[in-house]
């Protein structure tokens, strides 16, 4: 494509279908304790 | 949803239900101002005829014909499916994070510190090794059929109170196969007690450790002080240096806090990455408007501009091949969370609940002290079902306004604690947290466009 390059394709919708497991680490532990950002976890899938 | 903005001399275009990231010219840029959630390809001469003036007909109809493809494909103005999925409602979650307030007590007195100085408001008590094993088996009790368990030890200082903590540990250890269960400890420190015997245990034990540092030294010790008024810095840092020297490849945080006072924070990351650390965090106050060091909505505008330049330096050293990372421009475009996480965020008290050294429990960290929060007692062995109910609710679907907002699948709703304090009810987010948060995810891909 010429005008649109595509960095990232995003598989979001189809996670939540084999997602939701819940093994991974609660969002606001691991470094801030302060503010919720998820996009930065680990799936442990 | 597209969510689309010029940042860097990038033009980026965010298909939020999908995910995908495209990178676009000004056209195509331009062309999706005339373009909404149904458009369909009847209005396409008209759309072509409004931006004639400005761009060449057929580079027009190429950049539309792409998009159509990319629509196609499910990369732009794609639909939310998860809305509907029954995992959305999660009711009956396991409890499998816990946040063990080990320490109500600080050496320290930070002037913003939200735990009140290190008692929660609820005195200077330390946490005895029989209440830390009731937690661990709270935790185990109600963590069904999950395996991987987490514990932090925070306070106040965990330090204080470190013989417990390595109890704690040893008995947690203890009951892992029995359980079928896997802990992970990560610990929180002001660094003041930290010794070569502590170091050496906490890179063995603790899968993360979070070091308290605010960047340069009269930054850090204008609030980060003694009892006595001094500052902590020199005594810190060289215990820092220490502990990551050693640390291999697990994970740790220096992490900072900026206030009014130090609008350019991004001269204290890069003062931490400068004293050898690559792994930093450094997060906006949070506290009270009426405080004079707080950010306030006048103050966004400076804090923008700094993200800014931090993801610009951040770009510069990753492109020499240098390694640092920013916990908030932290982004995984292809294998984050699943999208049931990034709906459900926190999961404070339903997923992950803090306990005091007095046994009680809250649906957070921040929420202990709060009697109205208190969730039950580990030893009168209450807990509150319907107050977890409650928070199991709190996802972005319901939170008012996030089912409109293009971050809502990165952000999770904000902190439930932070809207509970400032806006009155954990479902109403933060607004200044909002603005904070979407500037940073701008800036994260951002930072990906400008590394592809
Ligand atoms: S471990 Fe992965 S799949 Fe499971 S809930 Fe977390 S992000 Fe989703
Ligand atoms: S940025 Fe604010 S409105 Fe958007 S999802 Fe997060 S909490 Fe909700
Ligand atoms: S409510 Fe806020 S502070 Fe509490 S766990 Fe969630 S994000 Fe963290």
């Amino acid at each position: 494509m010429k005008h649109f390059k595509t960095i990232n394709k995003g598989h979001l919708q189809e996670s939540a279908v084999k997602g939701g497991c819940g093994e991974c680490q609660a969002s606001c532990q691991s470094a801030c304790k302060t503010s919720c950002t998820v996009a930065n976890q680990k799936c442990e899938k | 949803m597209i969510h689309k903005y010029k940042l860097n001399g990038y033009n980026i275009v965010m298909d939020v239900n999908s995910g995908a990231v495209h990178i676009v010219d000004d056209i195509a840029y331009d062309l999706l101002d005339y373009l909404d959630e149904d458009f369909s390809e009847q209005n396409r001469e008209d759309i072509i005829g409004k931006l004639s003036s400005k761009y060449k007909k057929g580079e027009i109809e190429e950049s539309y014909n792409e998009m159509i493809d990319l629509y196609k494909s499910g990369l732009l103005f794609s639909k939310d499916k998860v809305q509907n999925s029954p995992k959305i409602k999660y009711i009956d979650s396991p409890i499998k994070s816990m946040c063990i307030n080990i320490a109500h007590d600080c050496n320290l007195r930070c002037e913003y510190c939200f735990a009140a100085k290190g008692d929660f408001g609820c005195g200077r008590v330390l946490m005895s090794e029989e209440t830390g094993k009731k937690a661990i088996d709270f935790l185990i009790k109600h963590s069904g059929k999950r395996r991987n368990l987490e514990v932090d030890f925070f306070g106040g200082e965990p330090l204080m109170n470190f013989e417990v903590v390595k109890k704690i540990v040893d008995y947690a250890r203890s009951k892992e196969k029995e359980h079928n269960k896997n802990f992970r400890f990560t610990i929180t420190t002001n660094g003041i007690l930290l010794t070569d015997d502590k170091i050496e245990y906490i890179n063995k034990e603790m899968s993360n450790v979070v070091l308290s540092l605010d960047g340069r030294k009269e930054v850090n010790d204008r609030l980060r002080i003694f009892t006595n008024g001094k500052g902590s810095y020199d005594m810190i840092v060289p215990k820092y240096k220490k502990l990551v020297e050693t640390r291999g490849d697990k994970d740790y945080y220096v992490r900072g806090t900026f206030t009014k006072h130090n609008l350019d924070f991004s001269e204290d990351v890069m003062h931490m990455y400068e004293l050898g650390f690559d792994q930093i965090s450094i997060e906006p106050v949070v506290s009270d408007e009426k405080l004079d060091y707080s950010i306030k909505e006048e103050d966004l505008p400076k804090v923008f501009e700094e993200y800014d330049k931090l993801s610009k330096k951040i770009i510069d050293l990753k492109k020499k091949g240098s390694h640092i990372n920013f916990f908030h421009f932290m982004i995984d475009l292809d294998n984050g969370p699943c999208a049931i996480k990034r709906l459900k965020g926190c999961g404070c008290g339903n997923e992950y609940v803090a306990v005091t050294p007095q046994g009680d429990i809250y649906p957070c960290h921040q929420f202990v002290g709060k009697d109205e929060w208190k969730m039950g007692n580990l030893n009168d062995e209450t807990f509150d079902g319907d107050m977890k109910k409650s928070f199991s609710k709190a996802n972005v679907y319901n939170k008012n306004g996030c089912n409109d907002c293009w971050a809502k699948f990165y952000c999770s709703g904000g902190c439930n604690a932070n809207n509970q304090e400032y806006e009155g009810d954990i479902m109403n987010p933060h607004k200044i947290a909002c603005e904070l948060q979407r500037k940073r995810l701008e800036c994260a891909i951002m930072i990906k466009a400008a590394l592809n």
